[in-house]
């Protein structure tokens, strides 16, 4: 018997009980369709999550100080004066695993424009530092190495800081007071949103990390160094090439601690998507359960067809069908039951994690892979569990088969 | 159409189509042998029209079934067309079946729901027939049982002898060595046996070997030949002089109601 027959037949079959053959695949269509839905909220988390984490760079490295003590006395990370503009240069030019340097300092204040004033946070930084946060500057343009080497007074704001002092205009070329100290606005920043904890990354003034030292901060100690490794993979030569060359710059014991602190992006993301893909394979492996609930109902509803149509196996063999032809047309009903349910199953999953994405707000992200092994899946599952009822059938005895009422 | 011309191509060593040695069968249930078969020897040339008949557990039924290919014998040979059947596997029988043997049962044993035509082209399903060969092998036996107006048919709309006609199409549609009839007027009434009976006759007239089951000896009557059963063994084996011609017999009976038209 060719396939096209026993398609048509293993059709013709399902057809006759459409309330059932609904039933069966229904199993398949819930479980596949979860497998979808699934999937696609936990790499839609981890997506978020990982976007997240680059928009603050990958490969990026931060060197605070560390802690101040006096008399044992511990202030907390940061609080102690060590890092200097030259064990940035330094880092900058004794470390190979080290791409981009940007030292940074940091003040705050009431910044006045015309008539609006805003309190915002003013960041120092060098020549660098959009390169390394993978930040653009809106329109205007960012300051130059010649301003910072002339600790020029000029700034760039953050979308927020720009909406909120200049409601109406283009505050390019337009001076803000920040603590009274004029600065010339050269550019405004893209606009970059909240970061992982929720905090607007747009409300910030950058300006040339010299001025802020001192006209701002009145400290040639710098708050923070931020480095970007040559590439992600060597964030860790990076750190530990640091980590030697401030040792020694700082004449710091071997038993000793260290005074500054590295921190690096790259720990937070594998760990945050560490815990994404948990929770993406949690999900998962919860929704193949039901999947797998879907095949044993398949299996069910064979066993009973075959019983129901012994009589039917001994006409078909008692006219010439083989094992072979009798195992065929079974083992494609169940394949279409659990194929057809896949589709279903993958149309519904798809349309399940949009109305979650739209009505939970979660983002989604439904996956090749995802609808490649939801299909894979619900066919290993139609001939996995189609299998024994077909072989129960081939196997009948045709006088056997023939005579069963 | 079948003609006689579609068997003597196929040359055979001794001209017979079936022969029989010794058969026997033995089943086995729990510790009891039961012995359906004790010895059966015989031999079927082409072109007859044999009845065999005997009571219920005279083993007819048993020597039907291997006949049929459908049971293997304990002992002793059976020869379908100089081939040993005994010695064929499951798939090798299954294509004697499908090839050489068209069965006729006593409950029709059509698949239900589907159309006398797909029920009579299902053979031809596990043979290597071209679709429109297909259509037009089944039209041909349908038209050859006189069917041919009712081809698309459900078994549930036609009558029992209708149903066997199509049954009968269906056994004839890949061109058997022999057509195996079960009791095949088992389920019908008196005057649509004889009518069925009138299409083994002029399907037997065409050269086509039927083999005939029965119990009653009224139907028997229309065979050439009667062979009964008794215990497992053969009791008589005889030629059957005064065969009787259905398409006359029918003249005779009384109209007692017109087949179920649906």
């Amino acid at each position: 018997m060719n396939i096209t027959n026993t398609l048509l037949s293993a059709f013709r079959a399902l057809k006759r009980n459409k309330m059932r053959s609904f039933l069966t695949m229904l199993g398949i269509i819930i479980g596949v369709s979860a497998v979808i839905v699934m999937l696609a909220i936990g790499q839609g988390a981890k997506f978020s999550v990982e976007q997240q984490i680059n928009a603050l760079g990958t490969n990026v490295l931060i060197v605070i100080p560390g802690t101040q003590q006096t008399g044992g006395i511990r202030v907390g990370a940061g609080s102690a004066t060590t890092l200097t503009e030259d064990d940035a240069l330094a880092i900058q030019k004794e470390c190979p695993a080290v791409a981009l340097v940007s030292p940074g300092t940091r003040g705050g204040g009431q910044v006045i424009a015309g008539s609006q004033n805003w309190a915002t946070g003013i960041e120092g930084t060098g020549p660098d530092y959009l390169e390394i946060r993978k930040w653009k500057v809106g329109y205007g343009e960012f300051y130059t190495e010649q301003d910072i080497r002339s600790a020029s007074k000029v700034c760039v704001l953050g979308k927020t800081v720009a909406d909120n002092l200049f409601p109406d205009g283009n505050p390019v070329g337009q001076t803000v007071r920040i603590r009274n100290v004029p600065f010339k606005v050269v550019g405004v920043l893209e606009q970059k949103g909240q970061n992982a904890m929720g905090q607007d990354q747009d409300d910030i003034i950058l300006a040339p990390y010299t001025t802020v030292a001192r006209r701002l901060s009145w400290s040639s100690n710098l708050r923070q160094i931020l480095v970007s490794a040559t590439s992600p993979a060597g964030i860790a030569a990076a750190q530990s090439q640091i980590t030697d060359l401030l040792r020694m710059r700082h004449k710091i014991a071997a038993y000793d601690q260290d005074d500054f602190t590295i921190r690096n992006q790259a720990d937070l993301a594998t760990a945050a998507t560490a815990t994404t893909d948990i929770l993406t394979y949690l999900l998962a492996s919860v929704a193949g359960v039901s999947l797998l609930v879907g095949g044993i109902g398949i299996m069910n509803i064979m066993l009973v067809s075959v019983t129901e149509r012994t009589r039917e196996i001994g006409i078909r063999m008692s006219i010439g069908a083989r094992s072979r032809d009798i195992l065929t047309q079974f083992l494609i009903e169940a394949l279409v039951l659990s194929l057809l349910g896949g589709i279903v199953g993958i149309g519904l999953g798809i349309a399940g994690s949009g109305v979650i994405s739209s009505i939970v707000k979660w983002p989604t992200i439904i996956s090749v892979l995802s609808i490649v092994l939801s299909f894979g899946f619900s066919i290993g599952i139609g001939i996995f569990f189609g299998f024994y009822p077909a072989r129960k059938a081939a196997l009948l005895n045709p006088i056997d088969a023939l005579r069963y009422e | 159409m079948i003609s006689p011309e579609d068997f003597a191509e196929d040359g055979h060593a001794n001209g017979q189509l079936i022969s029989i040695d010794h058969l026997a069968k033995t089943y086995v249930l729990g510790e009891v042998e039961v012995h359906a078969l004790r010895g059966v020897s015989l031999a079927i040339s082409r072109g007859e029209f044999v009845a065999i008949m005997g009571a219920s557990g005279s083993g007819k039924s048993t020597f039907m079934n291997i006949l049929g290919c459908l049971d293997k014998p304990t002992r002793g040979t059976y020869m379908l067309e100089d081939v040993d059947v005994g010695k064929l596997t499951r798939d090798e029988l299954a294509r004697i079946r499908n090839r050489k043997i068209g069965f006729v049962f006593q409950g029709f044993n059509l698949l239900s729901r589907t159309s006398a035509i797909e029920n009579v082209e299902l053979p031809l399903l596990y043979s290597s027939a071209s679709h429109g060969n297909r259509r037009r092998l089944a039209l041909d036996a349908l038209d050859m049982v006189g069917l041919g107006d009712r081809i698309d048919h459900y078994p549930s709309q036609l009558s029992g002898g209708q149903q066997q006609r199509v049954a009968i199409a269906r056994a004839l549609v890949n061109s058997p060595s022999i057509v195996l009839a079960d009791e095949p007027t088992g389920n019908l009434d008196s005057r649509t046996s004889v009518d069925v009976m009138d299409v083994f006759q002029r399907l037997n007239g065409n050269g086509i070997t039927i083999i005939l089951v029965t119990h009653e000896p009224d139907i028997a009557e229309f065979a050439k030949r009667q062979i009964v059963f008794r215990d497992g063994k053969i009791r008589a084996d005889k030629r059957n002089s005064a065969q009787k011609r259905a398409s006359e017999v029918i003249k005779g009976m009384p109209l007692i109601e017109e087949e179920v038209e649906s």
